[in-house]
């Protein structure tokens, strides 16, 4: 019924579509790196509690299967790079460990190690010393930054990397012998060229994910000033409508303030309550006088220039702005109040203007302590101060100021 | 003084009969149009003083009107008129070359003042209009291009704009700088020109990012 609501089922339905968007880029999404459980990257963690194993029989499982031609490496170094991070805090519903499959996953391994075995695919000590270090250097490289931290360290890491591996390789092919023994001169070119896709496989994978990522926010965004321009083009010019024509007061202030509540969903991403949960001056200035317009039948013109995080200080300022602001709705006998308020480095002000019937200020009556205690008063005790000029027949003014702690440059 | 001669651009058909049925004698609609090719003919053929132009608008929106007729026409006025007050609106028709901007909530009798006004060669500022040049003109001048004197605001006209975010009219300002209406009306056109020519960046940038802050 109301444009709220409407935008509401909108939501909803991008909501819905973009779920789609996502399932088709994702794997299983039980199957994650486990960020509790984990040893070196939390992939035995993962596909433990994915497959219902104990993380240590995974574990164990990896290990063993790394000297079947380093298979159990390859795998988790796999699992590494493909799987992302389960968020902490999901709740998935993943078989619990159990001896059978323990068991099981023990036969697979045995039988795999045996296969390989018979192939004559089983390592020689020398080459397994290479590959472990080849792989810790490969670790090293591939520790997935956090999405945050992508470049710090980065350049250490590879050439950590880069060095680790290329003794690992070095001393691959120093052993000679070994090659003799597996007769495969092939298989030390094909390690040479794993690891080197190895190395560069990270990037590939990581950019490959924010693509979708970026692809993601993209469709949002779209969708988003689609609707924004079907509703402007539509809602919004019949809610100025109504304002214009000659409506019953509550009629037009309901369609004020549902356009207010429109634009501020259409045009402005920040959330009323401001930007991480700290309050801005401008979003609580903009509740305070919505809440005004609709307890009287008033239209308020607020105008702020600057913005800046609550603090107390300003939260007095923000309570003296409202009692004026009622004052002017209730006693000037005027339609609309004009708030201007002004942020500046080191203090910010506030103007509450009417250009109703006015008063003398000193003969404020004494039962009408919104003046004296709730604006000048308090304004007093946060450290402002306040000026009220009226005169009769010539509208009212109150003049609101109060220090603000300066802000401090964004790395501090 | 004559009514003046008004051609009104807007694509909805019951905010331009409502605005006809309201300005009423006060000025003289000479034409109308819904779009931006037939408002570029009707102006052309009819010959107004001013055009009360809404922003978004099919086929290009008011600042593609504004950028065909301005050319061929220099003295024709423009008034800007729209629901939306997203900043990026503002500062596009005003630099486009609009003498004014009011949002559609103006009241039919300021909005017949604000065309007599535009008309007569004034600007026209809104106290919200207001409050975004003292946001993109706030801090310094940028050190590097442009003409310094375009970037920022002369003390007297920082005052001048503070007056009219804070709601008082021409008169008003006038009355309390103890100045003539005309030489604060001299101090908006001053503005007003500097929006449209400054190359301070912020006037690109804060657009997009004075929300975000």
């Amino acid at each position: 019924m109301s444009a709220g609501g409407w935008s509401c089922d909108h939501r909803q339905i991008m909501a819905s579509r973009l779920h789609l968007d996502e399932r088709l880029l994702r794997l299983p999404s039980d199957l994650a790196r486990s960020p509790n459980d984990r040893v070196v990257a939390g992939v035995a963690g993962g596909l433990g509690g994915y497959l219902g194993v104990d993380p240590i029989a995974m574990r164990l499982a990896l290990v063993v299967l790394s000297l079947a031609n380093g298979l159990g490496l390859a795998l988790y170094l796999v699992g590494w790079g493909m799987l992302p991070t389960a968020s902490p805090g999901r709740v998935s519903h993943r078989p619990s460990p159990s001896a059978e499959r323990t068991v099981g996953l023990g036969l697979l391994t045995i039988g795999t190690l045996l296969l390989f075995g018979q192939a004559g695919l089983l390592l020689p000590a020398g080459f397994v010393w290479a590959v472990a270090l080849a792989a810790v250097g490969l670790g090293l490289v591939w520790a997935r930054t956090d999405e945050t931290n992508r470049t710090g360290g980065l350049l250490l890491r590879c050439l950590g990397g880069g060095v680790l591996l290329v003794v690992g390789l070095g001393l691959l092919f120093a052993s000679g012998g070994a090659l003799e023994t597996i007769g495969q001169l092939g298989l030390a070119v094909l390690a040479t060229g794993v690891g080197v896709s190895l190395l560069l496989g990270p990037w590939i994978l990581r950019l490959w994910r924010d693509l979708g990522v970026e692809r993601r926010q993209r469709i949002r965004s779209e969708e988003r000033s689609e609707i924004a321009a079907h509703l402007h083009d539509s809602v919004l010019q019949t809610l100025a409508l109504i304002q214009r024509a000659d409506a019953p007061g509550r009629a037009r202030t309901l369609a004020r303030r549902q356009e207010r509540e429109l634009r501020a969903w259409l045009f402005d991403e920040r959330p009323p309550d401001g930007v991480d949960g700290i309050a801005s001056l401008a979003a609580s200035l903009e509740r305070v006088v919505t809440e005004v317009e609709d307890q009287h039948d008033v239209e308020v013109d607020l105008v702020v220039v600057g913005e800046c995080p609550l603090e107390p200080r300003l939260d007095a300022l923000v309570a003296a702005v409202r009692e004026a602001t009622l004052n002017a709705a209730r006693h000037a006998g005027v339609d609309d109040v004009s708030v201007y308020v002004e942020v500046e480095a080191e203090k910010v002000t506030a103007y509450v203007r009417d250009r109703g019937q006015g008063f003398v200020p000193d003969e404020v009556e004494p039962g009408r302590v919104g003046v004296r205690e709730s604006i000048i008063g308090r304004m007093a005790r946060h450290g402002g101060r306040a000026e009220v000029h009226s005169n009769p027949g010539g509208g009212t003014e109150v003049v609101l100021e109060v220090g603000r702690t300066p802000e401090r440059e964004p790395s501090a | 003084m004559t009514a003046p001669r008004v051609f009104l651009v807007d694509d909805h058909q019951m905010f331009r009969a409502g605005v006809r049925a309201e300005l009423g004698d006060a000025v003289d609609i000479v034409g109308e149009a819904a779009d931006v090719e037939s408002a570029v003919e009707g102006i052309r053929a009819t010959d107004p003083e001013v055009v009360l132009l809404d922003v978004h608008l099919p086929g290009g929106g008011g600042k593609a009107v504004l950028e065909t007729l301005k050319p061929e026409r220099p003295d024709l006025v423009f008034l800007a008129l729209s629901v939306s007050d997203a900043a990026e609106d503002v500062i596009a028709v005003i630099r486009a070359g609009a003498r004014g901007y009011v949002t559609k909530t103006i009241s039919s009798v300021d909005l017949a003042a604000a065309v007599t006004r535009v008309r007569d060669g004034d600007a026209v500022f809104s106290p919200r209009l207001a409050g975004f040049v003292l946001d993109a003109f706030s801090g310094e001048a940028p050190p590097e291009v442009g003409d310094p004197e375009l970037d920022q605001l002369s003390p007297r006209e920082r005052e001048v704009m503070r007056l009219i975010a804070r709601g008082y009219t021409y008169k008003e300002i006038a009355r309390r700088l103890t100045l003539s209406v005309k030489t604060v009306e001299t101090h908006v056109s001053a503005v007003l020109r500097k929006l449209q020519l400054s190359s301070r960046h912020e006037l690109t940038r804060w657009a997009t990012e004075r929300r975000i802050v």
